[in-house]
């Protein structure tokens, strides 16, 4: 049959729409299942940190706790880590670990009563505040309760300043 | 030998590739390319070496958040070679690094990328944007302590961009915090993605310098104009050319192959990166330092005024994509560096910036010294009373990890050894109590006693 130019154009459109559809077959799914943290809600849970008897008052002390939903393959890197201090017999206040600069550990001197970050050189006071160094803002603070004689804390995304 | 012969003949007939191998090997070069001209072909062998290496490694290690450190410590110190292996990966890494940026310093200096090479220029570009981009995530697979703090310093970086910045720390992060989702992604654009992507982008590099021909030694006032160079430079190659194979070619082997022979010293006599804590985000006792190629960006980001940081980490990477792009636009005119004084300028400028921050990374003054110990007595200089208060006051309450004296203690905030000669007493007290521009007020930490020793002791301070 011979191809007539109308036809031979059909044809090259036919073949370039079904390679674009191709191409979205495999790549849309692609694409979503490498975005896909971006979509997920990630799950929040409140997790005991220790006997509220175990803080002493007026002392910081770092506490560990597992993310909300870790993956069963995540190993130690499902924990988090906070600083918790119990301000008075009542009351608790959790620091993120993270320095506000780019999210390196900063470290409580209980001698000096400062939080130091090892990066860059981040100051804060005890209450979170800047003391020095390239911070932009104050340590942020997790939701901290007291549950039947458990200091929990909510578990919180990583801070992004 | 006859029936080889027969078999590489019948070989090319059906294939062409001898054919096209013979003609790609004798395509004439421009005379006189010299020792200048052989940190690409460099880069293409340490590639191929990290793709050799890293094949066997991805053989032993698991790419699980929870098991690629004990995976790791196996390869490290119980797996044939696999030291070795590390090794080689890690000074490979540091050679394609630093010899893409030496090849396209080479190529800008020269203005190779003008007409008509303006896309060798261009995929040059995204190979060079690739290697950064497989240097960063590889240092991350070494998944110890210092990689997860990098991850989270990565994110909290990317984090600054305006509207999208969450969104891509989030990525980076492949969720709310590190955890078992982090790893495997970058396992995966280390090890499938970006060098596939690099392998095609070699092609159409090396493609596009057979198309063009290797650019010809600059001379001054030899200016390239779209409309002659194409002529000139094919009667350049007719009247002085040389075959590539030998000719110019023996001096890529030599330099690739001591490039090789000094990534195998290093290995083995340095070997591979130590490798940190394990990868627990709670432990807090943590000191992260990127890999040497980024150290100098990381000084950068401890330098830069506080109110320009943002601009720098934001614009920075943009200015510097923006720039590799458009610079093909000024494909005309001079290419000898004699007559491009600025460009010669712009790269000892760049080189000298990241060697200058890169010295002051591997120092990092800016930290704190966690590590210091008490002053020595010879160094205090008293045995008792309100000096020695002081003195130990000093140590305890931190002032020592950012102030040194006769040597010990941190570089973050101004010596101190001498303090006494050039701050009267009420001058010391006023800045203990009420801090600095980049110091803590200590008011509410301090006792007016303990005040008043350090004071005593820093007073006797002096020259």
């Amino acid at each position: 049959m011979e191809t007539t130019p109308s036809r031979r154009r059909f044809l090259a459109r036919l073949s370039i729409a079904l390679s674009g559809a191709i191409a979205a077959v495999a790549g849309v799914p692609v694409v979503g299942f490498l975005v896909s943290p971006l979509l997920r809600k990630a799950p929040r849970a409140w997790r005991p940190v220790g006997a509220v008897d175990g803080f002493a008052v007026g002392e910081t002390v770092s506490v560990v706790f597992e993310d909300a939903s870790p993956l069963p393959w995540a190993g130690v890197t499902a924990r988090s880590a906070a600083w918790l201090r119990r301000d008075d017999p009542g009351h608790f206040t959790a620091f993120s670990v993270h320095c506000t600069h780019l999210g390196c550990p900063v470290r409580w001197v209980a001698d000096a009563q400062l939080f130091l970050c090892p990066c860059h050189g981040g100051v804060y006071y005890p209450d979170g505040s800047q003391a020095a160094g390239p911070p932009p803002k104050p340590l942020p603070q997790y939701p901290v309760r007291v549950r039947n004689g458990q200091v929990e804390i909510l578990t919180s995304p990583i801070p992004i300043v | 030998m006859e029936r080889l012969r027969r078999i590489l003949e019948w070989l090319d007939d059906r294939s062409g590739l001898l054919t096209w191998t013979r003609h790609a090997l004798a395509h004439p070069v421009p005379p006189g390319t010299g020792w200048w001209y052989v940190f690409g072909s460099a880069t293409l062998i340490a590639f191929i070496l990290q793709v050799a290496t890293g094949i066997a490694l991805s053989t032993a290690y698991v790419p699980s958040s929870g098991q690629a450190y004990e995976s790791l410590r196996f390869i490290s110190e119980q797996a044939l070679l696999g030291r070795f292996l590390r090794g080689m990966h890690y000074f490979g890494a540091s050679a394609m690094v630093l010899l893409v940026g030496l090849h396209v310093s080479r190529t800008y200096l020269m203005a190779a990328y003008k007409f008509p090479r303006e896309l060798n220029w261009l995929t040059g570009a995204v190979l060079l944007l690739l290697t950064l981009a497989l240097a960063f995530t590889g240092q991350l697979l070494r998944w110890d302590q210092t990689a997860v703090w990098s991850v989270i310093v990565g994110a909290a970086q990317a984090g600054r961009m305006p509207i999208v910045g969450p969104d891509l720390a989030r990525f980076i992060l492949a969720g709310d915090t590190i955890g078992g989702a982090t790893l495997s992604r970058f396992f995966a654009f280390h090890v499938f993605f970006i060098p596939a992507v690099i392998f095609l982008f070699i092609g159409l590099h090396l493609l596009l310098v057979l198309r063009h021909g290797i650019s010809e030694r600059p001379r001054k006032h030899q200016h390239v104009d779209p409309v002659t160079y194409r002529a000139e430079y094919a009667a350049l190659l007719e009247r002085e050319g040389v075959p590539f194979w030998p000719d110019a070619a023996w001096r890529d082997v030599v330099f690739g192959a001591a490039m090789v022979a000094t990534v195998v010293l290093l290995a083995v006599i340095v070997g591979p990166p130590h490798l940190g804590k394990p990868p627990d985000p709670s432990i807090l006792e943590a000191y992260p330092r990127p890999d040497w190629y980024f150290l100098w960006y990381f000084a950068l980001l401890a330098l830069v005024p506080q109110n320009l940081e943002t601009a720098v980490i934001v614009l920075g990477p943009l200015v510097f994509g923006a720039v590799l792009l458009l610079l093909p636009l000024f494909n005309k005119g001079a290419r000898s560096v004699r007559e491009r004084p600025l460009a010669g300028l712009l790269v000892v400028f760049i080189w000298t910036t990241i060697v200058v921050f890169w010295m002051a990374g591997v120092r990092a003054d800016w930290s704190p010294d966690f590590a210091a110990r008490p002053l020595p007595a010879a160094v205090v200089g008293d045995t008792s009373g309100v000096v020695v208060e002081g003195a130990r006051l000093f140590h305890e309450k931190g002032c020592e990890f950012c102030h040194a004296i006769d040597g010990f203690g941190g570089k973050r905030g101004p010596e101190l050894t001498e303090v006494g000669g050039r701050m009267a007493a009420d001058a010391i007290a006023t800045r203990i109590t009420n801090g600095g521009p980049n110091m803590p007020a200590y008011a509410r930490t301090l006792t007016p006693q303990q005040v008043d020793a350090l004071v005593a002791f820093l007073g006797t301070r002096k020259p």
